[in-house]
């Protein structure tokens, strides 16, 4: 590493740069312990309102990439700064706790937030009509469907009121019509609040049906490989021609970077 | 674009309905109370009719039959000793079972989230809690004489072992993501707790109290056997009943020990248990 790298590394943006991103994320760096290193020297500038989708094979890295974004996990090296808000994060499974209905937790993430009693029932009532939940806040967890507890958690997400949304994995689990219908419902809401969101998957054309811009990380280390912008208009339908033309050239590069694996030995 | 909207509220709709499934109609309480009950009766009827059954084709000179112990508990219930040794033995028990849940819930928290002190006093707590809890009588007598603190003493030493490690088990069973999502709600210390991590653990501690119910009532039994107190409780019936040899008096102690131990099961325990895991979906039927 040259000293201009190192100078690099540890620059910091002026509070100008800051203020006009939404994410900041600079020469991040991380191993657990004693461990390989897993993202070398990630730098990530995300506007605001705008919806990054960060894509990469299993296990390179992007769960780790936004737990540290969401203080989580402290980095080894490198910064991330979120000016002015904590950021609220939506994890694979919906983690709903089932000791509570639907809308009590909603209700918690409000009275964490320091919501006052009086108040939480109308903003739980608008949640949950933002996710078209209406009429559900009654049953708990396990008697409503996967989807659904999808957009339990997506309203309780939202109901930290971040402008920063991170979001990992969350359509995973689901079968694909109801993915479908839940990037629909996304899109309209992300247009709603306006927020600012990541979006982490390992599927392309879902990375591309969300996305303005979609980043390419690679495995072992992770790093930036790649970034398109995705100038296709919303609402985007994930059958489209246009969104299956950028898939296909996303996944090329996408199957390059895991071809790579194939001829390096593996530590 | 307003339509497309609709067709996905209503496909979103669809999916919702098609995901739950049709809403089955609860059966009738007496329905349910017959299915529930009937089958434990029947088996004790089956037993008392083994009873008989080898009482009256062997004829086994210490076996009284079922109709002696039946006398012999209405003699009883007549003069009003049972239902005083169950009203003292109840006392006792139940007292010393909330005494020892208050002292060992904040034990376990303790244990539970402080790993220098879990690691200094778990093996302890385990082995105490194998301990059979009839050692402590002797040591309760010297220390405190013939008297309730004995029972308490022997109680306590005997149930808060067992609730203590079921605290334990109860809060490392909450899954790491139900705390990291409490993290992300900005959920930290007491409030974690509050929140998190006490409502996460409540099945495994309530598993934890019905043993430390199991425990108090089995150390009362025995503390009772051995240092008759002052008061009449169960565990004296047996004992006066086997100091003039009767064996009726005898097996209506240990009946009547066994029953309230199954009926405090049956009117507390198991329907908080219950409750608790149908509101989250851990139970079915
Ligand atoms: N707490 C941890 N301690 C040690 N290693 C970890 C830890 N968390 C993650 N790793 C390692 O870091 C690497 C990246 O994990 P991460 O979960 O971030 O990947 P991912 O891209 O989210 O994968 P997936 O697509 O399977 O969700 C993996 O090799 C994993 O084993
Ligand atoms: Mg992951």
């Amino acid at each position: 590493m040259t000293v201009l790298d190192s100078l690099r590394r540890r620059h910091v943006p002026d509070t100008a740069e800051v203020d006009s991103a939404a994410v900041v994320v600079d020469g991040l760096t991380k191993r657990f312990g004693r461990g390989p290193l897993i993202l070398d020297d990630i730098s990530l500038r995300v506007a605001p309102g705008e919806f990054l989708c960060i894509l990469g094979a299993s296990g390179c890295g992007k769960s780790t990439l936004l737990n540290l974004i969401a203080g989580l996990e402290q980095p080894t090296a490198g910064r991330v700064a979120v000016p002015g808000h904590k950021p609220s994060l939506m994890f694979q499974e919906p983690a709903l706790y089932p000791w509570l209905t639907a809308a009590e937790n909603i209700g918690l993430a409000l009275k964490l937030r320091g919501v006052d009693k009086g108040e939480r029932k109308d903003q739980i009532e608008r949640l949950l009509s933002l996710v078209r939940l209406d009429g559900a806040g009654a049953k708990r967890p396990h008697e409503l469907s996967g989807g659904m507890r999808q957009r339990v958690a997506l309203a309780r997400a939202l109901a930290q009121d971040s402008q920063v949304l991170l979001m990992d994995e969350p359509f995973a689990a689901l079968d694909a019509i109801t993915r479908d219908v839940l990037h629909d419902e996304l899109t309209r809401i992300r247009e709603e609040v306006g927020a600012t969101v990541l979006f982490v998957t390992h599927n392309v054309r879902e990375a591309v049906r969300l996305g303005d811009r979609v980043v390419l990380l690679s495995s072992r280390p992770g790093r930036v490989a790649n970034t398109f912008a995705v100038g296709i208009p919303q609402p985007r339908r994930i059958e489209s021609p246009e969104v299956a033309a950028l898939s296909v050239e996303i996944t090329e590069h996408l199957r390059t970077e895991i071809r790579r694996h194939a001829q390096a030995p593996t530590r | 674009m307003t339509t497309a909207t609709d067709g996905n509220r209503e496909l979103e709709a669809g999916l919702d309905a098609l995901e739950l499934g049709p809403i089955e109609a609860r059966r009738a309480w007496w329905r349910r109370a017959l299915s529930g009950g009937l089958p434990p009766i029947v088996a004790m009827l089956a037993l008392l009719g083994i009873w008989q059954l080898i009482v009256s084709t062997q004829h086994p000179v210490n076996l009284p039959t079922p109709s002696e112990v039946g006398n012999e508990f209405q003699a009883q219930w007549d003069l009003g000793r049972i239902q005083q040794a169950v009203g003292n033995s109840l006392y006792h028990g139940i007292l010393g079972f909330l005494i020892s849940a208050a002292v060992a819930t904040p034990l376990g928290v303790l244990l539970a989230r402080v790993s220098l002190l879990r690691r200094s006093f778990r093996p302890l707590v385990t082995g105490l809690q194998s301990l059979p809890s009839v050692v402590w009588v002797p040591a309760g007598i010297l220390w405190f004489g013939l008297s309730a603190r004995t029972l308490f003493f022997v109680v306590l030493m005997g149930a808060i072992p067992s609730i203590v490690n079921g605290t334990i088990s109860g809060i490392d069973q909450v899954p790491p993501l139900y705390l990291r999502v409490g993290h992300v709600l900005g959920a930290r210390g007491l409030t974690l707790a509050r929140h998190v991590l006490l409502p996460a653990a409540l099945p495994g501690y309530l598993g934890g109290l019905k043993q430390g119910w199991a425990f108090s009532w089995r150390s009362l039994m025995a503390a009772e056997l051995i240092a008759s107190s002052g008061s009449l409780g169960l565990g004296q019936i047996i004992e006066d009943a086997r100091n003039i040899s009767s064996f009726p008096g005898v097996i209506v102690g240990i009946l009547a020990i066994l029953v309230v131990g199954i009926a405090v099961d049956l009117v507390f325990f198991s329907p908080l248990e219950r409750r608790v895991l149908k509101r989250r979906g851990l139970l079915t039927a």
